[in-house]
């Protein structure tokens, strides 16, 4: 058995409405004292509303290798992008 | 703001009770910064310690408000001797190994919420305020040194052994908690603060489901050591205020 205790993934939610989002890592045995250390390492400073944690072992993550395949398809179809709508003001930022 | 000016010497030296208390954990738990076992551990006792140096802050206040004579809450904490300190002995305790100082946590955690719980309601608008305020993280303190106590008791034969070596070498200070002089009657009297006595059931129900969960055994001596509330303290306050007091002894004054 391994004496190193698992690594976690923790996502904080900032604010009510707004998504999780990734802030970083730490170690612990089982998942409560995930959301116990996540508690204090990452908002004793009033930085959130909710937490989740996940074992960094159980993310499935997109090989490096694969980044052209994945990411850059060829950019000539402009009709893949909406940018021929008009915005009007009062809509805002999108 | 309070327009009551009026010194109140009872108020006074419970909030200076309390204060002192939460100050001298505080210290404890600060010098393991950099020193705990897991990195986790170390921003976690460090946070009680925080915690527990804001309440400092308000009770020594309330304390120097209710003395009437001008000092302040840092005055009270950088310039007593320890036979001024009124802080229960258990907290006074040396850190030991990070088992002890968690066992220490939790004995003190399972007085402190139930006694916050019963100020809230206090006769004092100013105290039932400050137990408002701080019975939150007071319960997250409880919540996370009662789940230590478990995982470490009912851990290994290792850390099971240095539980209840904890236990055994904390035990004596535990009595002092619910013992009650002329202040606590006048307070208690005027519901202004609980007789420390009447929070005892609470405390023993806690730690006798929490040492049951963690498989460990309470002692079965009920001898109290005591003298935190009269300033008569073990060794071990002095060499803490030797250093914490070391920069205003030197530098009376000094400011930054």
């Amino acid at each position: 058995m391994s004496s190193e205790w698992p690594l976690w993934e923790v996502f904080i939610r900032g604010q009510h409405g707004l998504n999780h989002r990734h802030v970083g890592s730490l170690h612990a045995p089982d998942a409560e004292m995930a959301i116990h250390n996540a508690r204090d390492v990452y908002t004793r400073r009033n930085e959130g509303v909710s937490i989740w944690v996940v074992r960094s072992s159980d993310i499935v993550a997109s090989a490096p290798s694969e980044k052209g395949p994945l990411f850059d398809p060829a950019n000539s179809k402009v009709y893949r992008h909406p940018t021929f709508f008009d915005v009007p003001d009062e809509v805002g930022h999108m | 703001m309070s327009t009551a000016a009026a010194a109140s010497p009872d108020v006074a030296e419970f909030a200076l009770r309390m204060g002192d208390t939460c100050l001298i954990l505080g210290h404890r738990n600060a010098e393991w910064c950099g020193h705990s076992p897991a990195l986790e551990e170390d921003i976690a006792l460090a946070n009680t310690a925080l915690d527990l140096i804001g309440q400092t802050q308000l009770w020594l206040g309330l304390t120097a408000e209710a003395q009437g004579k001008g000092r302040t809450a840092d005055d009270l904490a950088y310039l007593r001797d320890s036979s001024g300190y009124r802080n229960l002995l258990l907290v006074e305790q040396p850190n030991g190994d990070f088992g002890r100082t968690i066992m220490r946590q939790f004995l003190f955690d399972a007085w402190h919420l139930p006694m916050l719980k019963v100020l809230a309601g206090s006769k004092d608008r100013r105290i039932a305020e400050i137990a408002e305020k701080v019975s939150k993280e007071v319960t997250y303190h409880l919540e996370r040194s009662s789940d230590l106590v478990v995982r470490l008791g009912d851990g290994n034969s290792e850390s099971h052994a240095r539980m209840q070596a904890a236990l055994d070498f904390l035990w004596p200070y535990t009595g002092e908690m619910f013992l009650g002089d002329a202040v606590d009657e006048a307070l208690s009297s005027t519901g202004i603060a609980p007789a420390p006595g009447s929070l005892r059931p609470a405390w023993n129900e806690k730690v006798a489901r929490t040492l049951a969960d963690a498989t460990l055994k309470a002692p079965e001596s009920s001898y109290a050591q005591k003298g935190g509330r009269s300033g008569v303290h073990s060794e071990h306050l002095g060499l803490i205020l030797a250093e914490m007091q070391f920069l205003q002894r030197a530098y009376p004054g000094a400011n930054w």
